[in-house]
Protein backbone atom coordinates (compact mmCIF):
# COMPACT_ATOMS: atom_id res chain seq x y z
CA UNK A 1 0.00 0.00 0.00
CA UNK A 2 1.49 3.52 -0.92
CA UNK A 3 -0.67 5.98 1.06
CA UNK A 4 -2.12 5.98 4.29
CA UNK A 5 -4.98 8.20 3.94
CA UNK A 6 -8.89 6.56 4.34
CA UNK A 7 -8.38 4.52 0.85
CA UNK A 8 -4.96 3.13 1.89
CA UNK A 9 -6.33 2.44 5.39
CA UNK A 10 -9.80 1.05 4.16
CA UNK A 11 -7.61 -0.94 1.58
CA UNK A 12 -5.41 -2.21 4.63
CA UNK A 13 -7.89 -3.35 6.25
CA UNK A 14 -10.05 -5.52 4.00
CA UNK A 15 -6.42 -6.80 2.65
CA UNK A 16 -6.09 -7.51 6.47
CA UNK A 17 -9.40 -9.22 6.65
CA UNK A 18 -8.51 -11.83 3.95
CA UNK A 19 -5.49 -12.75 6.17
CA UNK A 20 -2.86 -10.85 2.71
CA UNK A 21 0.83 -10.08 4.30
CA UNK A 22 1.19 -6.17 3.38
CA UNK A 23 2.51 -2.88 4.72
CA UNK A 24 1.19 0.96 3.93
CA UNK A 25 3.65 3.48 3.43
CA UNK A 26 3.34 7.08 3.94
CA UNK A 27 5.65 9.85 3.70
CA UNK A 28 4.40 11.79 6.66
CA UNK A 29 1.56 10.51 8.83
CA UNK A 30 -1.40 9.16 9.06
CA UNK A 31 -3.68 11.55 6.76
CA UNK A 32 -0.64 13.53 5.82
CA UNK A 33 -2.95 15.85 3.38
CA UNK A 34 -5.61 16.58 5.92
CA UNK A 35 -2.86 17.51 8.12
CA UNK A 36 0.04 19.88 6.48
CA UNK A 37 -1.48 20.50 2.69
CA UNK A 38 -4.77 22.51 3.14
CA UNK A 39 -6.20 25.74 3.90
CA UNK A 40 -7.21 26.38 7.82
CA UNK A 41 -10.96 26.90 7.24
CA UNK A 42 -11.06 23.58 5.52
CA UNK A 43 -13.82 21.19 6.56
CA UNK A 44 -14.99 17.93 4.87
CA UNK A 45 -17.67 18.14 2.49
CA UNK A 46 -19.46 15.31 3.57
CA UNK A 47 -21.49 15.35 6.58
CA UNK A 48 -20.09 13.59 8.96
CA UNK A 49 -22.32 10.42 9.12
CA UNK A 50 -21.14 9.45 6.12
CA UNK A 51 -17.84 9.12 7.45
CA UNK A 52 -17.88 5.16 7.59
CA UNK A 53 -15.12 2.96 6.55
CA UNK A 54 -14.86 -0.89 6.31
CA UNK A 55 -15.29 -1.29 10.11
CA UNK A 56 -15.23 2.10 11.38
CA UNK A 57 -17.71 5.12 11.35
CA UNK A 58 -17.93 8.50 12.95
CA UNK A 59 -18.89 8.09 16.46
CA UNK A 60 -18.94 11.80 17.62
CA UNK A 61 -22.23 13.44 18.83
CA UNK A 62 -22.67 15.71 15.21
CA UNK A 63 -23.75 13.22 12.45
CA UNK A 64 -24.90 16.04 10.07
CA UNK A 65 -22.01 18.58 10.84
CA UNK A 66 -18.76 18.88 8.65
CA UNK A 67 -15.57 17.91 10.27
CA UNK A 68 -13.01 20.31 10.14
CA UNK A 69 -9.61 19.07 8.74
CA UNK A 70 -8.27 18.47 12.14
CA UNK A 71 -10.84 16.10 13.19
CA UNK A 72 -10.88 14.35 9.73
CA UNK A 73 -7.41 13.67 10.49
CA UNK A 74 -7.93 12.33 14.03
CA UNK A 75 -10.48 10.44 13.13
CA UNK A 76 -8.36 8.55 9.69
CA UNK A 77 -5.71 7.96 12.37
CA UNK A 78 -8.06 6.53 14.83
CA UNK A 79 -9.63 4.40 11.99
CA UNK A 80 -5.32 3.29 11.38
CA UNK A 81 -5.16 2.86 15.12
CA UNK A 82 -8.02 0.80 15.66
CA UNK A 83 -7.62 -1.59 12.33
CA UNK A 84 -3.86 -1.77 13.70
CA UNK A 85 -2.80 -0.99 10.01
CA UNK A 86 0.41 -1.55 9.76
CA UNK A 87 1.71 1.66 8.67
CA UNK A 88 5.29 2.66 8.25
CA UNK A 89 5.18 6.51 8.57
CA UNK A 90 7.93 9.17 7.51
CA UNK A 91 8.67 6.53 4.25
CA UNK A 92 8.48 8.56 1.48
CA UNK A 93 8.53 6.33 -2.32
CA UNK A 94 11.15 7.48 -4.23
CA UNK A 95 10.46 4.73 -6.71
CA UNK A 96 8.54 1.81 -7.94
CA UNK A 97 9.36 -0.26 -10.57
CA UNK A 98 8.87 -3.87 -12.28
CA UNK A 99 10.85 -6.65 -10.71
CA UNK A 100 10.99 -10.36 -11.08
CA UNK A 101 7.66 -11.47 -9.89
CA UNK A 102 6.30 -8.42 -8.79
CA UNK A 103 7.71 -4.87 -7.84
CA UNK A 104 10.77 -2.83 -6.16
CA UNK A 105 9.97 0.24 -4.11
CA UNK A 106 12.52 2.13 -3.49
CA UNK A 107 12.20 4.56 -0.07
CA UNK A 108 14.72 6.88 1.63
CA UNK A 109 15.41 3.92 4.33
CA UNK A 110 15.73 1.08 2.13
CA UNK A 111 14.20 -1.39 -0.56
CA UNK A 112 10.78 -3.41 -0.33
CA UNK A 113 10.23 -6.34 -2.71
CA UNK A 114 6.12 -6.76 -3.07
CA UNK A 115 4.36 -9.39 -5.51
CA UNK A 116 1.41 -6.50 -5.67
CA UNK A 117 1.41 -2.42 -4.83
CA UNK A 118 -1.55 -0.65 -4.31
CA UNK A 119 -1.53 2.77 -5.16
CA UNK A 120 -3.65 5.39 -2.72
CA UNK A 121 -1.34 8.14 -2.82
CA UNK A 122 -4.05 10.74 -3.67
CA UNK A 123 -5.50 12.74 -6.72
CA UNK A 124 -4.43 16.22 -5.18
CA UNK A 125 -0.46 15.84 -4.33
CA UNK A 126 0.21 19.12 -6.19
CA UNK A 127 -1.61 22.14 -6.44
CA UNK A 128 -2.06 23.21 -10.42
CA UNK A 129 -1.44 26.48 -11.42
CA UNK A 130 -1.72 27.44 -15.34
CA UNK A 131 0.90 28.08 -17.49
CA UNK A 132 -0.28 31.88 -17.79
CA UNK A 133 0.82 32.17 -14.09
CA UNK A 134 4.90 33.37 -15.53
CA UNK A 135 2.49 36.24 -17.34
CA UNK A 136 1.35 37.93 -13.92
CA UNK A 137 3.39 41.29 -13.51
CA UNK A 138 5.85 41.31 -10.43
CA UNK A 139 3.89 43.36 -8.22
CA UNK A 140 0.47 40.76 -7.47
CA UNK A 141 1.49 38.46 -5.44
CA UNK A 142 0.86 34.87 -6.61
CA UNK A 143 -0.54 31.77 -4.19
CA UNK A 144 -1.59 28.51 -5.03
CA UNK A 145 -4.00 26.64 -2.44
CA UNK A 146 -0.90 24.76 -1.22
CA UNK A 147 0.81 27.85 -0.16
CA UNK A 148 -2.90 29.93 0.83
CA UNK A 149 -3.62 28.73 4.64
CA UNK A 150 -5.99 32.46 5.51
CA UNK A 151 -6.64 35.63 4.34
CA UNK A 152 -3.79 36.69 6.61
CA UNK A 153 -1.29 36.30 4.59
CA UNK A 154 -2.73 38.25 1.74
CA UNK A 155 -1.41 41.99 1.13
CA UNK A 156 -4.29 44.82 1.68
CA UNK A 157 -6.14 45.28 -1.35
CA UNK A 158 -7.91 43.75 -4.51
CA UNK A 159 -7.59 39.66 -4.84
CA UNK A 160 -8.46 37.57 -7.77
CA UNK A 161 -9.44 34.00 -6.92
CA UNK A 162 -8.91 32.16 -10.15
CA UNK A 163 -11.35 29.15 -10.18
CA UNK A 164 -14.97 28.57 -8.60
CA UNK A 165 -14.98 24.73 -7.40
CA UNK A 166 -15.72 23.59 -4.17
CA UNK A 167 -11.87 25.63 -3.38
CA UNK A 168 -12.84 28.87 -5.09
CA UNK A 169 -15.77 29.65 -3.72
CA UNK A 170 -14.31 28.92 0.02
CA UNK A 171 -11.44 30.64 -0.98
CA UNK A 172 -13.48 33.95 -2.29
CA UNK A 173 -15.87 34.17 0.70
CA UNK A 174 -13.72 33.94 3.22
CA UNK A 175 -11.14 36.41 1.93
CA UNK A 176 -14.39 38.65 0.85
CA UNK A 177 -15.46 38.40 4.56
CA UNK A 178 -12.01 38.88 5.72
CA UNK A 179 -12.41 42.43 4.00
CA UNK A 180 -10.87 41.83 0.50
CA UNK A 181 -12.20 43.14 -2.47
CA UNK A 182 -12.54 40.06 -4.12
CA UNK A 183 -12.95 39.20 -8.25
CA UNK A 184 -13.65 35.52 -9.01
CA UNK A 185 -12.70 34.48 -12.54
CA UNK A 186 -15.33 31.83 -13.26
CA UNK A 187 -14.70 28.64 -15.30
CA UNK A 188 -16.39 25.59 -15.80
CA UNK A 189 -18.35 24.97 -12.59
CA UNK A 190 -20.57 22.53 -10.74
CA UNK A 191 -23.51 23.93 -8.98
CA UNK A 192 -24.92 22.32 -6.05
CA UNK A 193 -26.77 23.90 -3.00
CA UNK A 194 -25.85 22.59 0.58
CA UNK A 195 -29.22 20.95 1.42
CA UNK A 196 -32.40 20.30 -1.03
CA UNK A 197 -35.90 19.29 0.36
CA UNK A 198 -34.50 19.61 3.96
CA UNK A 199 -31.83 17.07 3.38
CA UNK A 200 -28.40 17.64 2.50
CA UNK A 201 -27.39 17.16 -0.94
CA UNK A 202 -24.80 14.50 -0.83
CA UNK A 203 -27.90 12.30 1.29
CA UNK A 204 -29.83 12.56 -1.97
CA UNK A 205 -26.42 11.27 -3.69
CA UNK A 206 -25.98 8.52 -1.98
CA UNK A 207 -29.57 7.65 -1.37
CA UNK A 208 -31.19 8.33 -5.20
CA UNK A 209 -27.93 5.75 -6.29
CA UNK A 210 -26.70 8.32 -8.39
CA UNK A 211 -22.68 7.91 -6.37
CA UNK A 212 -23.10 4.24 -6.69
CA UNK A 213 -23.08 4.18 -10.48
CA UNK A 214 -20.26 2.69 -11.76
CA UNK A 215 -17.60 3.69 -14.17
CA UNK A 216 -18.80 1.43 -16.76
CA UNK A 217 -22.00 2.65 -17.15
CA UNK A 218 -21.25 6.55 -17.38
CA UNK A 219 -21.20 7.96 -20.79
CA UNK A 220 -18.33 9.96 -20.70
CA UNK A 221 -16.04 8.81 -18.17
CA UNK A 222 -13.05 10.99 -19.20
CA UNK A 223 -15.06 13.92 -18.28
CA UNK A 224 -16.81 12.63 -15.53
CA UNK A 225 -13.34 11.71 -13.88
CA UNK A 226 -12.40 15.69 -14.64
CA UNK A 227 -15.04 17.39 -13.45
CA UNK A 228 -14.20 20.21 -11.12
CA UNK A 229 -15.14 19.81 -7.33
CA UNK A 230 -19.12 21.16 -6.76
CA UNK A 231 -19.57 24.35 -5.37
CA UNK A 232 -20.02 23.31 -1.73
CA UNK A 233 -18.70 23.94 2.09
CA UNK A 234 -19.53 22.45 5.44
CA UNK A 235 -20.33 24.75 7.52
CA UNK A 236 -22.37 24.40 10.57
CA UNK A 237 -25.24 26.34 9.45
CA UNK A 238 -25.52 23.86 6.25
CA UNK A 239 -24.74 27.25 4.37
CA UNK A 240 -25.56 26.84 0.58
CA UNK A 241 -22.30 29.05 -1.10
CA UNK A 242 -23.05 29.19 -4.84
CA UNK A 243 -22.27 32.07 -7.47
CA UNK A 244 -25.38 33.57 -6.16
CA UNK A 245 -24.65 33.96 -2.78
CA UNK A 246 -20.99 35.17 -3.69
CA UNK A 247 -22.42 38.09 -5.79
CA UNK A 248 -24.93 39.23 -3.66
CA UNK A 249 -22.24 39.61 -1.07
CA UNK A 250 -20.24 41.76 -3.19
CA UNK A 251 -17.38 39.53 -4.69
CA UNK A 252 -17.38 40.61 -8.65
CA UNK A 253 -17.64 37.95 -11.37
CA UNK A 254 -16.03 37.63 -14.28
CA UNK A 255 -15.50 34.80 -16.77
CA UNK A 256 -12.39 32.21 -17.28
CA UNK A 257 -8.92 33.67 -16.92
CA UNK A 258 -8.54 33.18 -20.65
CA UNK A 259 -4.86 35.16 -20.95
CA UNK A 260 -2.53 37.96 -19.48
CA UNK A 261 -1.18 39.86 -22.16
CA UNK A 262 1.45 43.06 -21.38
CA UNK A 263 -0.17 42.44 -17.59
CA UNK A 264 -3.45 42.80 -18.27
CA UNK A 265 -5.28 39.80 -17.29
CA UNK A 266 -8.31 39.20 -19.85
CA UNK A 267 -11.37 37.08 -19.42
CA UNK A 268 -13.97 35.01 -21.14
CA UNK A 269 -16.93 36.55 -22.51
CA UNK A 270 -18.88 33.16 -22.22
CA UNK A 271 -20.01 33.49 -18.97
CA UNK A 272 -23.52 33.56 -19.68
CA UNK A 273 -23.37 29.76 -20.96
CA UNK A 274 -21.10 28.31 -18.01
CA UNK A 275 -23.95 29.46 -16.00
CA UNK A 276 -26.64 27.92 -17.95
CA UNK A 277 -25.04 24.91 -18.13
CA UNK A 278 -24.28 24.90 -14.53
CA UNK A 279 -27.88 25.69 -13.77
CA UNK A 280 -29.28 22.78 -16.65
CA UNK A 281 -27.32 20.42 -14.70
CA UNK A 282 -28.48 21.37 -11.44
CA UNK A 283 -32.09 21.08 -12.74
CA UNK A 284 -31.90 17.40 -13.77
CA UNK A 285 -29.92 16.46 -10.97
CA UNK A 286 -32.89 17.63 -8.71
CA UNK A 287 -35.42 16.14 -11.78
CA UNK A 288 -33.56 12.89 -10.49
CA UNK A 289 -33.89 13.25 -7.17
CA UNK A 290 -37.63 13.97 -7.02
CA UNK A 291 -38.37 11.14 -9.67
CA UNK A 292 -36.91 8.68 -6.97
CA UNK A 293 -38.55 10.15 -4.27
CA UNK A 294 -42.09 9.53 -5.51
CA UNK A 295 -41.23 5.93 -6.85
CA UNK A 296 -40.13 5.46 -3.69
CA UNK A 297 -42.54 6.70 -1.88
CA UNK A 298 -40.10 9.11 0.17
CA UNK A 299 -41.92 11.80 -0.22
CA UNK A 300 -43.33 12.19 3.24
CA UNK A 301 -39.63 11.82 4.56
CA UNK A 302 -38.63 14.95 2.64
CA UNK A 303 -39.65 18.58 2.30
CA UNK A 304 -41.84 19.93 -0.62
CA UNK A 305 -39.78 20.08 -3.66
CA UNK A 306 -38.33 23.98 -4.31
CA UNK A 307 -36.13 24.88 -6.70
CA UNK A 308 -33.18 27.80 -6.84
CA UNK A 309 -33.32 30.84 -8.77
CA UNK A 310 -31.23 30.70 -11.73
CA UNK A 311 -27.55 32.17 -11.54
CA UNK A 312 -27.81 36.07 -11.80
CA UNK A 313 -26.31 37.53 -14.77
CA UNK A 314 -23.83 40.53 -13.65
CA UNK A 315 -25.26 43.47 -15.35
CA UNK A 316 -21.69 43.21 -17.04
CA UNK A 317 -19.13 41.31 -16.75
CA UNK A 318 -15.37 43.24 -16.96
CA UNK A 319 -13.27 41.15 -19.65
CA UNK A 320 -9.97 42.80 -19.03
CA UNK A 321 -8.10 44.06 -15.58
CA UNK A 322 -5.44 45.56 -15.70
CA UNK A 323 -2.53 43.94 -13.52
CA UNK A 324 -0.12 46.61 -13.11
CA UNK A 325 -3.26 49.25 -12.02
CA UNK A 326 -2.90 47.90 -8.70
CA UNK A 327 -6.42 47.37 -8.23
CA UNK A 328 -5.48 43.70 -8.08
CA UNK A 329 -2.59 43.33 -5.26
CA UNK A 330 -2.70 39.02 -4.97
CA UNK A 331 -4.01 36.22 -7.03
CA UNK A 332 -5.17 32.80 -5.20
CA UNK A 333 -4.84 29.73 -8.09
CA UNK A 334 -7.80 27.64 -7.07
CA UNK A 335 -7.27 25.82 -10.44
CA UNK A 336 -7.31 22.54 -8.92
CA UNK A 337 -5.03 19.72 -7.90
CA UNK A 338 -3.14 16.39 -9.53
CA UNK A 339 -1.62 13.65 -8.51
CA UNK A 340 1.84 13.16 -8.51
CA UNK A 341 3.16 10.12 -10.45
CA UNK A 342 7.19 10.76 -10.29
CA UNK A 343 8.08 8.08 -8.79
CA UNK A 344 6.52 5.44 -10.75
CA UNK A 345 8.36 4.16 -12.88
CA UNK A 346 6.21 2.15 -14.66
CA UNK A 347 4.41 3.21 -17.84
CA UNK A 348 1.14 3.25 -16.70
CA UNK A 349 0.66 7.33 -16.89
CA UNK A 350 -0.99 9.00 -19.59
CA UNK A 351 0.40 11.92 -21.55
CA UNK A 352 -2.03 14.33 -19.66
CA UNK A 353 -0.28 12.84 -16.06
CA UNK A 354 -3.17 10.38 -15.43
CA UNK A 355 -3.10 6.84 -14.02
CA UNK A 356 -4.43 4.57 -16.89
CA UNK A 357 -6.90 1.74 -15.54
CA UNK A 358 -9.85 0.12 -15.54
CA UNK A 359 -11.90 0.09 -12.28
CA UNK A 360 -8.64 0.69 -10.47
CA UNK A 361 -6.79 -2.55 -11.74
CA UNK A 362 -4.01 -0.71 -13.80
CA UNK A 363 -2.18 -2.08 -17.12
CA UNK A 364 0.82 -3.91 -15.23
CA UNK A 365 -0.32 -6.80 -13.85
CA UNK A 366 -0.22 -6.77 -9.29
CA UNK A 367 -0.71 -3.03 -9.71
CA UNK A 368 -3.77 -1.02 -8.37
CA UNK A 369 -5.00 2.12 -7.57
CA UNK A 370 -7.68 3.60 -5.52
CA UNK A 371 -8.81 7.02 -4.15
CA UNK A 372 -9.19 8.73 -7.76
CA UNK A 373 -11.96 10.20 -9.12
CA UNK A 374 -14.89 8.21 -10.33
CA UNK A 375 -12.42 4.86 -9.81
CA UNK A 376 -15.29 2.42 -10.06
CA UNK A 377 -17.91 4.35 -8.38
CA UNK A 378 -19.03 8.48 -8.33
CA UNK A 379 -18.57 8.02 -4.59
CA UNK A 380 -15.21 6.41 -4.70
CA UNK A 381 -13.19 9.62 -3.76
CA UNK A 382 -15.76 9.93 -0.72
CA UNK A 383 -14.82 8.49 2.31
CA UNK A 384 -17.87 6.63 2.08
CA UNK A 385 -17.10 5.25 -1.49
CA UNK A 386 -13.45 3.94 -0.39
CA UNK A 387 -15.28 0.25 1.11
CA UNK A 388 -16.74 -1.00 -1.76
CA UNK A 389 -14.14 0.14 -4.46
CA UNK A 390 -11.26 -1.50 -1.42
CA UNK A 391 -13.22 -4.71 -1.52
CA UNK A 392 -13.53 -5.03 -5.42
CA UNK A 393 -9.90 -4.21 -5.37
CA UNK A 394 -8.66 -6.48 -2.69
CA UNK A 395 -10.82 -9.67 -4.49
CA UNK A 396 -8.95 -9.01 -7.72
CA UNK A 397 -5.55 -8.35 -6.01
CA UNK A 398 -6.25 -11.69 -4.16
CA UNK A 399 -7.03 -13.44 -7.96
CA UNK A 400 -3.51 -11.97 -8.90
CA UNK A 401 -1.78 -13.54 -6.16
CA UNK A 402 -3.04 -17.09 -6.32
CA UNK A 403 -2.59 -17.09 -9.84
CA UNK A 404 0.73 -16.14 -9.65
CA UNK A 405 1.54 -18.54 -7.03
CA UNK A 406 3.86 -21.07 -8.12
CA UNK B 1 -23.56 -2.66 -32.63
CA UNK B 2 -22.58 -1.46 -36.28
CA UNK B 3 -25.23 -2.72 -38.08
CA UNK B 4 -27.69 -1.24 -35.78
CA UNK B 5 -25.92 2.04 -35.60
CA UNK B 6 -25.88 2.05 -39.96
CA UNK B 7 -30.07 1.44 -39.81
CA UNK B 8 -30.80 4.32 -37.15
CA UNK B 9 -32.72 6.77 -39.18
CA UNK B 10 -30.90 10.35 -39.18
CA UNK B 11 -33.73 12.62 -37.69
CA UNK B 12 -31.83 16.00 -38.98
CA UNK B 13 -28.97 14.64 -41.45
CA UNK B 14 -26.46 14.68 -38.95
CA UNK B 15 -24.30 11.87 -38.92
CA UNK B 16 -23.40 12.02 -35.86
CA UNK B 17 -22.40 8.33 -35.57
CA UNK B 18 -19.43 9.07 -38.24
CA UNK B 19 -18.72 11.87 -35.80
CA UNK B 20 -18.27 9.99 -32.78
CA UNK B 21 -16.24 7.84 -34.54
CA UNK B 22 -14.12 10.32 -36.50
CA UNK B 23 -13.65 10.99 -32.69
CA UNK B 24 -12.26 8.06 -31.19
CA UNK B 25 -10.27 7.53 -34.16
CA UNK B 26 -8.67 11.08 -33.38
CA UNK B 27 -8.23 10.19 -29.95
CA UNK B 28 -5.62 7.15 -30.61
CA UNK B 29 -4.09 9.80 -33.49
CA UNK B 30 -3.94 13.47 -32.54
CA UNK B 31 -1.28 14.21 -34.76
CA UNK B 32 -4.02 14.33 -37.67
CA UNK B 33 -6.78 16.21 -35.43
CA UNK B 34 -4.33 19.43 -36.02
CA UNK B 35 -5.99 21.05 -38.66
CA UNK B 36 -5.30 24.67 -41.08
CA UNK B 37 -8.30 26.70 -42.59
CA UNK B 38 -7.50 28.98 -44.98
CA UNK B 39 -8.86 31.88 -46.63
CA UNK B 40 -7.42 33.90 -49.60
CA UNK B 41 -8.45 37.44 -50.08
CA UNK B 42 -7.74 40.04 -53.02
CA UNK B 43 -8.34 43.88 -52.98
CA UNK B 44 -11.06 44.84 -55.95
CA UNK B 45 -11.45 48.41 -55.71
CA UNK B 46 -12.17 51.02 -52.80
CA UNK B 47 -13.22 48.90 -49.91
CA UNK B 48 -14.27 45.98 -51.98
CA UNK B 49 -12.33 42.71 -51.99
CA UNK B 50 -13.25 38.92 -52.88
CA UNK B 51 -12.52 36.35 -50.52
CA UNK B 52 -11.98 32.95 -52.10
CA UNK B 53 -12.00 29.73 -49.61
CA UNK B 54 -11.10 26.37 -51.43
CA UNK B 55 -8.51 24.19 -49.42
CA UNK B 56 -7.52 23.50 -46.19
CA UNK B 57 -5.56 21.10 -44.13
CA UNK B 58 -6.75 17.80 -41.58
CA UNK B 59 -6.29 14.43 -41.00
CA UNK B 60 -2.73 14.49 -42.20
CA UNK B 61 -3.03 15.54 -45.16
CA UNK B 62 -3.85 18.46 -47.50
CA UNK B 63 -7.54 18.71 -48.61
CA UNK B 64 -10.21 20.68 -50.51
CA UNK B 65 -13.99 21.94 -50.58
CA UNK B 66 -15.94 20.59 -53.72
CA UNK B 67 -16.17 23.52 -55.26
CA UNK B 68 -14.70 27.31 -54.46
CA UNK B 69 -16.56 29.54 -52.25
CA UNK B 70 -16.36 33.13 -52.63
CA UNK B 71 -17.33 36.09 -50.18
CA UNK B 72 -17.62 39.48 -51.91
CA UNK B 73 -17.33 42.31 -48.79
CA UNK B 74 -17.39 45.96 -48.58
CA UNK B 75 -18.83 48.48 -46.95
CA UNK B 76 -22.30 50.34 -47.06
CA UNK B 77 -23.11 53.34 -49.05
CA UNK B 78 -23.64 55.38 -45.71
CA UNK B 79 -19.61 55.02 -45.48
CA UNK B 80 -19.46 56.50 -49.15
CA UNK B 81 -18.57 52.75 -50.14
CA UNK B 82 -20.42 50.80 -53.52
CA UNK B 83 -21.74 48.50 -51.02
CA UNK B 84 -20.90 45.19 -53.07
CA UNK B 85 -20.88 42.76 -50.34
CA UNK B 86 -21.48 42.26 -46.55
CA UNK B 87 -19.30 43.98 -43.96
CA UNK B 88 -16.73 42.16 -42.24
CA UNK B 89 -18.04 42.28 -39.50
CA UNK B 90 -21.52 40.79 -40.96
CA UNK B 91 -19.45 38.11 -41.61
CA UNK B 92 -18.36 37.40 -38.12
CA UNK B 93 -21.83 37.06 -37.58
CA UNK B 94 -22.32 34.85 -40.08
CA UNK B 95 -19.86 32.48 -38.78
CA UNK B 96 -21.01 32.71 -35.24
CA UNK B 97 -24.80 32.21 -36.49
CA UNK B 98 -23.57 29.02 -38.82
CA UNK B 99 -21.39 27.68 -36.19
CA UNK B 100 -24.12 27.65 -33.29
CA UNK B 101 -26.53 26.36 -35.80
CA UNK B 102 -24.54 23.73 -36.96
CA UNK B 103 -24.25 22.70 -33.54
CA UNK B 104 -27.70 22.54 -32.51
CA UNK B 105 -28.37 20.40 -35.34
CA UNK B 106 -25.74 17.62 -34.33
CA UNK B 107 -26.21 17.98 -30.26
CA UNK B 108 -29.92 17.35 -30.94
CA UNK B 109 -29.55 14.54 -33.68
CA UNK B 110 -26.78 13.26 -30.88
CA UNK B 111 -29.64 13.26 -27.89
CA UNK B 112 -31.96 12.16 -30.58
CA UNK B 113 -34.44 15.45 -30.75
CA UNK B 114 -36.30 16.00 -34.31
CA UNK B 115 -35.85 19.16 -35.17
CA UNK B 116 -38.71 21.30 -37.33
CA UNK B 117 -37.26 24.28 -37.50
CA UNK B 118 -34.34 26.47 -36.30
CA UNK B 119 -33.40 30.41 -36.70
CA UNK B 120 -31.70 32.73 -35.03
CA UNK B 121 -31.26 36.23 -34.83
CA UNK B 122 -27.77 37.85 -34.43
CA UNK B 123 -27.07 41.57 -33.09
CA UNK B 124 -23.67 43.20 -32.95
CA UNK B 125 -23.35 46.29 -30.78
CA UNK B 126 -20.38 48.55 -31.67
CA UNK B 127 -19.84 52.55 -31.31
CA UNK B 128 -18.05 53.07 -34.75
CA UNK B 129 -16.28 55.72 -32.72
CA UNK B 130 -13.67 53.12 -31.98
CA UNK B 131 -13.06 52.26 -35.73
CA UNK B 132 -12.83 56.13 -37.00
CA UNK B 133 -10.85 56.96 -33.86
CA UNK B 134 -12.85 59.39 -32.78
CA UNK B 135 -12.05 57.70 -28.76
CA UNK B 136 -9.92 55.81 -27.87
CA UNK B 137 -11.51 54.59 -25.43
CA UNK B 138 -13.52 53.08 -27.17
CA UNK B 139 -12.93 49.76 -28.44
CA UNK B 140 -13.33 48.81 -32.34
CA UNK B 141 -15.31 45.28 -32.19
CA UNK B 142 -18.00 44.34 -30.85
CA UNK B 143 -19.20 45.56 -27.38
CA UNK B 144 -21.81 42.95 -27.42
CA UNK B 145 -23.36 40.02 -29.49
CA UNK B 146 -26.84 38.86 -28.94
CA UNK B 147 -27.99 35.48 -30.41
CA UNK B 148 -31.92 34.94 -30.08
CA UNK B 149 -32.41 31.08 -31.20
CA UNK B 150 -35.78 30.31 -32.22
CA UNK B 151 -36.47 26.35 -31.92
CA UNK B 152 -39.35 23.94 -33.12
CA UNK B 153 -38.50 20.48 -31.90
CA UNK B 154 -39.86 17.46 -30.39
CA UNK B 155 -38.30 18.64 -26.93
CA UNK B 156 -39.16 20.35 -23.95
CA UNK B 157 -37.96 23.76 -23.31
CA UNK B 158 -35.14 23.08 -20.85
CA UNK B 159 -34.41 19.74 -23.58
CA UNK B 160 -33.98 22.61 -26.35
CA UNK B 161 -32.07 25.23 -24.09
CA UNK B 162 -29.54 22.31 -23.09
CA UNK B 163 -28.96 21.94 -26.87
CA UNK B 164 -28.29 25.60 -27.25
CA UNK B 165 -26.05 25.47 -23.93
CA UNK B 166 -23.85 22.51 -25.47
CA UNK B 167 -23.80 24.09 -28.96
CA UNK B 168 -21.73 26.91 -27.57
CA UNK B 169 -19.73 24.78 -25.64
CA UNK B 170 -18.51 22.81 -28.57
CA UNK B 171 -18.33 25.51 -31.08
CA UNK B 172 -15.47 27.18 -32.25
CA UNK B 173 -16.46 30.46 -33.54
CA UNK B 174 -17.77 31.23 -30.21
CA UNK B 175 -14.36 30.12 -28.61
CA UNK B 176 -12.71 32.56 -30.98
CA UNK B 177 -15.09 35.33 -29.77
CA UNK B 178 -15.02 34.83 -26.29
CA UNK B 179 -11.64 34.49 -26.00
CA UNK B 180 -8.35 36.38 -27.21
CA UNK B 181 -6.63 34.37 -29.88
CA UNK B 182 -2.98 35.85 -31.07
CA UNK B 183 -2.91 36.63 -34.37
CA UNK B 184 -0.35 37.31 -36.45
CA UNK B 185 0.07 40.20 -39.62
CA UNK B 186 3.14 39.95 -41.70
CA UNK B 187 3.94 41.13 -45.12
CA UNK B 188 5.30 38.84 -47.29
Amino acid sequence: MIGAGHAGLATSRVLSERSIDHIVLERGEVANSWRRERWDSLRLLTPNWQAQLPGYRYSGNDADGYMPAAEVAAFIAGYAAASQAPVRAQTEVTALTTASAGYRITTHSGEIHCRSAVIASGACNAAHVPALRAAVPEPVACFSTFEYRNPKQLPDGGVLVVGASATGVQLADEIHRAGHRVTLSVGEHVRLPRTYRGRDVLWWMERSGIWNQRYDEIDDLTRARRLPSPQLVGTPEHSTLDLNTLAAGGVELVGRLSAIRDGRALFSGGLLNLFALADLKLERLLDTFDEWSRAQGRDDDVDPSGRFEPTRVPERSRLEIDLNRGEIRSIVWATGFRPEYGWLQVPVVDHKGQLRHEGGVVESPGLYAIGLPVLRRRKSTFILGAEDDARAICAHLQRHLDDTTP
Amino acid sequence: MAEKKIEKKLKNGVNVDALLAAREALKKAPQAAKFKWRASCKWENGTHSSTKVKGFHGLGEEQKHKTEFTFAADHPEIFASEDLGATPVEYVLVGLASCLTAGVAAVAENRGVKLRSVEAKLEGAMDIQGILGIDSDVRNGFDDIKVTFKIDADATKKEIEAIVAQSQKRSAVYDILTNPTNVAVVVA
